[in-house]
């Protein structure tokens, strides 16, 4: 924990968004989920974006992960423009750039770990040999070594999340997109997944966490807070007195 | 394409996993197919046979046989012209031997008179009604593809000389004699004795029609001597080259008018016929069979494969949120749309598969039990029958599929 607030170098330049916007239609209403954000992600950051239930926190977290485009605004990722591309492009980059770790683990249940992992590669076109090595390692990596061949029923919640974590690494994404990864765990378990987290950021990984957990946030080398659809602060480290007692 | 086949080999493993965690649900699902595929296959060979046994009643009139008769093979609108007609007479053919025997070159072999009746025939305590009789030369072999399976037809002797003597089909010995040889044994016929010189082997019969197997033939002599009332009567004529039917036909047409003395003025006032007048006669209606028991049967099937649909809306609705999730991980469309049609049509193919076992084993049954009902199980029905089983999972499958491929993957994780 020595490095905790060491300072780094900034890496290159991987999410380079600007002033981008996102509007629902809900019934007669619009909705204006997103009202002009603009936000720099470099290589190798750790961030977590925070803020209350409508605040837009996961729209953007979409929006990062290209699960949906813009109503307008730029947003390039690693230099490419993806704001306008199509439903295909978009899922090449998902495959390929992002790894995703969800609040409910979002594993397949009658498949074993290892089919878990693999999942990202067989999306890539990766032949099984090459395949199933690399899920095994990057398995043993975050400890389950001796449980490649488990379900996930067969797997505590820590464990599953450890799956997950392993899935969203396989194919070495340029991001991991994080979505309150601790929120179905107990305490002890969530800081074991923080314990693994801040490893992989010492190994060089960038990491996104998207949360409403103070203490999960408190992580994160950078912390922005939405609220209504806007950036409300952007600060390196954690900031504590900011007040989010009102949010459950 | 390699990608393709990729895509292809994981979406059928994914497939394969997801019937067998669903195992209750796909067998149930499969049954419609399954029941489907059944009736669709029992009905192919239902068809196929009823085609072999109309072939088989076909090649008894022989492919290159004509025949002299009062009314055309067909369906004819004005019948009061026909009905007037002269009777053909079983004395044209001696004319027209002699006349053949006289022409150089002549497309036509023998002409051979046949006249019929229907009679009891009785042996011992044993009779049969409506048989068949009748009466003809020994040239008649050369005209039909008639085989002995015990002793002969009646020679020439036999023939010019009107013997009393019978040769008598399958069935018919069948029941008159069902535990002894017929050969030389005398039946009753008309109150009147024949000698039974051959049994013909057996044809099978089909919708009752020209079958020898419950027909005797005696010479012609014999015939005029004891059968004369009701009597119909033909001439066939055998034909050189089958190639050159038309000729032939045409060479017959002059020698009958000149039989009957027609003046040029005059029309033909007999008909020549072949057995291909009398397939196109028969063919639509083997055909409209055809067509309306697979319309039927092939609803079955359509029930089966709404089933099928039914199962793949739903599978696509339970698991929307792994299909977000497939998608977060970076499957495309066209991935999320051949993972559920290869699923809906892997069923199919399960169901065929076990369909036309079913079917198989039923046929070999129904052939085993009946053995007169032809049926035709071929490598030609399998092939169709799994290529059908495809086609119903890929249609069956493709609306849910689509549906699942065009799923938001943000809405689509979400759904709980």
């Amino acid at each position: 924990m020595e490095t905790r607030n060491s300072v780094r170098s900034v890496g290159p330049l991987v999410i380079d968004i600007e002033n981008i916007t996102k509007d629902y239609v809900m019934g007669e209403e619009i909705v204006h989920a997103l009202r002009g954000v603009s936000l720099q992600i470099h290589r190798n950051e750790y961030i977590a974006i925070m803020g209350p239930s409508g605040s837009g926190k996961s729209t953007l977290m979409n929006m990062l992960g290209c699960l949906d485009t813009p109503t307008s605004g730029r947003y390039e990722f690693n230099g490419k423009s993806v704001a306008e591309m199509n439903d295909d492009e978009l899922a090449a980059i998902r495959n390929r750039e992002i790894g995703f770790v969800f609040q409910t683990f979002n594993l397949l249940p009658r498949s074993t770990s290892l089919r878990n992992v693999e999942l990202p590669l067989i999306y890539a076109g990766i032949d099984p040999e090459t395949r199933e090595q690399r899920a095994a390692e990057v398995l043993t990596d975050v400890g389950l070594g001796d449980r490649i061949h488990h379900k996930p029923n067969e797997l505590s919640g820590g464990q599953r999340q450890r799956v997950a974590v392993a899935r969203a690494l396989v194919n070495r994404p340029s991001i991991i997109l994080a979505d309150e990864p601790t929120g179905n765990l107990d305490s002890k378990t969530g800081e074991e997944i923080m314990a693994l987290f801040e490893d992989l950021y010492q190994r060089g990984n960038t990491i996104i966490l998207v949360t409403h957990e103070r203490d999960i946030a408190s992580h994160a080398r950078r912390t922005v807070h939405l609220r209504d659809g806007l950036i409300e602060s952007d600060h390196a480290g954690f900031i504590p007195e900011i007040d989010m007692a009102t949010v459950g | 394409m390699k990608r393709f086949l990729y895509e292809l080999g994981e979406s059928w493993k994914i497939a394969v996993a997801q019937m067998r965690s669903n195992l209750t649900r796909s067998t149930l699902t499969a049954l419609g197919v399954i029941i489907g595929i059944v009736a669709v296959t029992l009905m192919g060979t239902a068809i196929g046979g009823i085609s072999i046994g109309f072939d088989k009643s076909m090649a008894v009139l022989g492919d290159d046989v004509l025949y002299v008769t009062q009314w055309p093979w067909k369906v004819v609108d004005d019948w009061w012209n026909y009905r007037d007609r002269k009777k053909i007479k079983t004395e044209y053919a001696e004319m027209l031997n002699r006349m053949i025997e006289k022409t150089p070159n002549s497309n036509l072999i023998v002409a051979v008179p046949t006249s019929s009746v229907f009679r009891s025939i009785k042996y011992g305590g044993n009779q049969v009604d409506n048989v068949f009789v009748l009466g003809t030369t020994s040239d008649f072999i050369v005209t039909s593809t008639i085989d002995c399976k015990e002793g002969r037809f009646f020679n020439e002797l036999e023939s010019r000389g009107g013997a009393s003597v019978v040769v008598i089909g399958y069935d018919v010995a069948d029941a008159l004699f069902p535990s002894e040889s017929p050969i030389n044994k005398s039946v009753l016929i008309n109150g009147q004795l024949f000698k039974v010189v051959g049994v013909n082997t057996r044809q099978g019969t089909f919708l009752g029609l020209f079958s020898w197997d419950s027909m005797v033939a005696m010479p012609l002599g014999a015939f005029n001597k004891y059968f004369s009332t009701n009597t119909e009567s033909d001439v066939r004529v055998k034909v050189k080259d089958k190639t050159k039917l038309a000729d032939a036909k045409d060479e017959l047409t002059g020698l009958m008018r000149r039989v009957r003395g027609l003046g040029p003025e005059k029309k033909d006032d007999f008909s020549i016929n072949e057995q291909q007048a009398f397939k196109s006669t028969l063919d639509p209606i083997k055909n409209s069979i055809a067509i309306s028991g697979l319309f039927i049967t092939g609803l079955s099937l359509f029930v089966g494969a709404i089933g099928i649909m039914n199962i793949t809306f739903v599978s696509v609705k339970e698991r929307t949120k792994e299909i977000g999730t497939r998608k977060a991980l970076g499957a495309r469309r066209r991935t999320i749309l051949l993972q559920f049609l290869i699923e809906s049509t892997a069923l199919c193919l399960l169901g065929g598969f076990i369909g036309l076992a079913f079917a198989y084993v039923m046929c070999f049954g129904i052939g085993k039990a009946f053995p007169s009902f032809p049926i035709n199980f071929s490598a030609g029905l399998v092939i169709v029958s799994m290529l059908v089983s495809v086609m119903t999972g890929l249609f069956s499958g493709f609306a849910p599929a689509w549906t699942a491929s065009r799923l938001d993957p943000v809405t689509a994780l979400r759904y709980e």
